[in-house]
């Protein structure tokens, strides 16, 4: 019997949404198939991969592993920004803005901001600025944000139920990006991409974290969401969920207990070193093949390996 | 896919003669179809009718074991393309490969390690299964020998690589008894090499040469000489191309072609430049619709990884992880540390047990059994109220271990203090954070 392949009837797209303006706008989402599979779409712009940069040292709360390949500079967030870009190759930066944390250093709004703009100054590349999920102290920090990074088409986040009316207008007033957020729920994803949609955020200006889990540590459940939200987008016909999908899995991988293990507190888990760096590589090649378009990423070297991995899948 | 009632019931006798224990032929067929009786319980259905049922009702991806004993590795028997369709069902064998002219301190480190490597979580054993033994000889006496070395060093399950069928003769002479995986059926030495595999009930590879009507042709053949533990290599190297053809043959699969309808196994060991970038094929074939996959080698940093991914991917979305109820001591807690009490869901569990350990506050952490429910849906559902929590702290025999009665219900359950205080008479009940990121905070205060 002759081989007949099955392919999939599509019915929807994920939209194309730029991040950034101008000779430093990346592309994200635009695809037409299930991840991966170009004999039954097209893939105009591959996964892309962020990498994070704290707006505070974070010496404090890492392990070595993580820290190694930028010290002396994590206390210096924009040059720490742009040895990502230049040495590291990050097509995208997010800053994590942890100092505004009211349950940690809660810095004032006015300083937060004031950094995210000296880092969006140190890169030439698109920034996407992610919150602390605190409903007031992101309204504070992003309305101003906002406002002073006007010129440089952000991506905000996280955009939640509970702060997406002043962060999302916020966002319409000088153009951002809105990246919607909902905890591992394809429904309330849905909720609020319609939400948005109400608040006049165009499809174009609109992405999904579906929220992240840890490898070992929940991953099944946000990769599960991702396959669904994937599958209502783009085969059964749901036009409100057609947003490019980002994943914040640097924080949630490198959380886990095993990823910083020393060698002497774990000695059955193997080098230190290789271990951290292929749980965040492993968590990200199963989030790329449950549909993500960008991934938040820490450590250069498996920055460099899922590089790899996406340049591998993309070819013809 | 299956049949429905009402097309099985075209293959019954229709009498209703009520013998197989249900009263109609429809009911039976219903109950058929549901996988709840079995066929044999009907003594009159015509045996061509048998074959056609039995044929429609087995799994779209046929199940077989490779291995015998506690290393034995399951595959197959999955029945969706993404796994919150239902569930994934038998997790892929992580094999390591071994060659019959590789160094001894080469061989014997990978079977240390591969002892080593026994990851302890929520109640299971997380390792690897196999080692893929390939011969480097071309004779039949070096082979076996070095098989049967092997196998007195290692109980792990095997497959056998070898593409001589008289060689592939003499290794199985002492390797049957564990019942490997052969490797493997080719166009070239297809009759002598599934003969073998039928002599000695193994199951064996098809190895194609690229192209899939290969693979078909090899497995129809097959299957007329009456083999059907079959497993699938379509010859693909190139990582891309191969996940492509993987998920074409899971959708073959689930449509029921049955040419199609079997594991797979797959060779990052011969797709990657590193171990690294093994890892990360690795970690793609488990998601995407590997069986069995064959490394070059194995170290801890790059199967810990692989292993919890396999863990999530292959958990039951219908029913969530939990952890034991009991007692969990964090950081060698005394007489005067604080307890905690918690639910059983696995995430719950790891994730309060995670911040309390970040805390260096050493503590006393209560699992109570909430049926893998989080805080707030056993709270919601009542299975997490003062009297439940009550009489697990009770029974727990946390207050042999402290000197001042005092528990720390989770902030999402704060309603049930008064309840607990209640119930447990004499003890103090104090509510903590609703989020577990607020408990290093909560407990360095305390």
């Amino acid at each position: 019997m002759a081989f007949q392949p099955i392919k999939q009837k599509y019915t929807g797209a994920i939209k194309e949404v730029v991040l950034g303006k101008d000779d430093r706008a990346v592309k994200i989402g635009g695809r037409t198939a299930f991840p991966f599979l170009n004999f039954e779409g097209e893939f105009p712009n591959p996964p892309r991969i962020a990498m994070e940069v704290w707006d505070k040292d974070p010496s404090a709360d890492w392990s070595d592993v993580a820290k190694a390949p930028f010290q002396g500079i994590l206390s210096d967030p924009p040059a720490w920004a742009k040895k990502c870009v230049e040495e590291y190759g990050a097509e995208l930066i997010v800053v994590q803005t942890k100092s505004a944390d009211p349950n940690g250093d809660n810095a004032p709004a006015e300083q937060v901001a004031a950094m995210v703009k000296k880092i969006a100054d140190a890169v030439n590349v698109p920034v996407i600025v992610w919150g602390v999920a605190n409903h007031d102290k992101d309204t504070a920090v992003m309305r101003l944000v906002a406002e002073q990074c006007a010129d440089r088409k952000l991506a905000i986040a996280p955009v939640e139920e509970g702060d997406y009316k002043q962060i999302g207008a916020a966002c319409l007033g000088y153009n951002h990006t809105v990246v919607a957020s909902s905890p591992i729920d394809v429904n309330l994803a849905k909720q609020m991409n319609i939400l948005l949609g109400n608040l006049g955020v165009k499809e174009n200006n609109l992405v999904i974290d579906p929220t992240t889990g840890g490898l070992g540590y929940g991953l099944e459940y946000s990769y599960s969401v991702m396959e669904r939200l994937m599958q209502a987008s783009m085969t059964q016909g749901d036009d409100k969920l057609q947003s490019p999908v980002i994943s914040n899995m640097a924080n949630e991988i490198w959380k886990c207990k095993e990823a910083n293990l020393s060698a002497e507190e774990a000695p059955t888990l193997g080098d230190p070193e290789h271990r951290g760096i292929l749980m965040e590589a492993v968590a990200a090649v199963d989030y790329l093949m449950a549909g993500a378009d960008v991934l938040v990423m820490r450590h250069p070297q498996a920055v460099k390996l899922v590089r790899g991995f996406i340049g591998t899948m993309m070819s013809a | 896919m299956g049949m429905t009632g009402i097309q099985i019931l075209k293959f019954l006798p229709k009498t209703n003669c009520g013998e197989c224990g249900v009263p109609t032929c429809l009911a039976f067929a219903m109950q058929l179809a549901t996988g709840k009786a079995e066929l044999e319980k009907c003594p009159y259905v015509a045996e061509e009718s048998k074959a056609k049922l039995a044929a429609s009702a087995a799994p779209p991806v046929r199940p077989l074991t490779v291995g015998t004993g506690e290393y034995a590795v399951k595959v197959g028997g999955e029945t969706v393309s993404f796994r919150h369709e239902k569930t994934f069902v038998n997790p892929p064998g992580l094999a390591c490969l071994v060659s019959s002219d590789e160094a001894e301190a080469s061989i014997q480190g990978k079977i240390d390690r591969f002892k080593a490597c026994q990851f302890e979580r929520v109640g299971l054993n997380l390792r690897p299964e196999m080692f893929a033994l390939k011969d480097a000889s071309n004779d039949p006496a070096t082979y076996k020998a070095f098989v049967q070395k092997f196998m007195g060093l290692c109980d792990a399950s095997l497959i056998l690589i070898c593409p001589n069928p008289d060689v592939m003769a003499a290794a199985m002479e002492v390797a049957a008894e564990r019942k490997p995986l052969l490797y493997a059926v080719t166009l070239k030495n297809g009759p002598k090499m599934a003969k073998l595999a039928k002599d000695f009930g193994c199951p064996a590879v098809v190895r194609g040469d690229g192209n899939m009507d290969t693979v078909i042709k090899l497995t129809e053949n097959l299957g007329k000489m009456g083999l059907k533990d079959l497993v699938i290599d379509t010859g693909t190297r190139e990582p891309h191309r191969l996940y492509q053809e993987l998920t074409l043959i899971r959708r073959s699969a689930l449509a029921t072609f049955r040419p199609l309808g079997y594991p797979t196994i797959v060779f990052p060991c011969e797709m990657a430049s590193d171990l690294d970038n093994e890892t990360l094929l690795s970690a793609l074939y488990i998601a995407k619709y590997g069986s069995f996959i064959v490394m070059s080698d194995f170290q801890a940093h790059s199967l810990f990884p692989l292993l919890l991914s396999r863990l999530n991917i292959y958990t039951d979305p219908q029913r969530p992880m939990t952890a034991e109820q009991g007692i969990y001591p964090i950081g060698n807690p005394d007489e005067n540390s604080p307890v905690l009490v918690t639910s059983n869901f696995s995430l719950t569990y790891f994730i309060v047990s995670g911040e309390i350990e970040s805390s260096r506050v050493p503590a006393w952490l209560l699992v109570q059994d909430t049926e893998g429910l989080s805080v707030l849906t056993a709270w919601a559902a009542g299975k997490f109220n003062g009297e439940t929590v009550g009489t697990f702290v009770k029974k727990s025999g946390i207050a042999d271990k402290i000197s001042q009665k005092k528990v720390i219900i989770p902030g999402y359950a704060a309603a049930i203090s008064g309840e607990l205080e209640e119930e447990l008479g004499g003890w103090q009940v104090v509510v903590g954070p609703r989020e577990a990121s607020q408990i290093p905070k909560f407990l360095k205060t305390l």
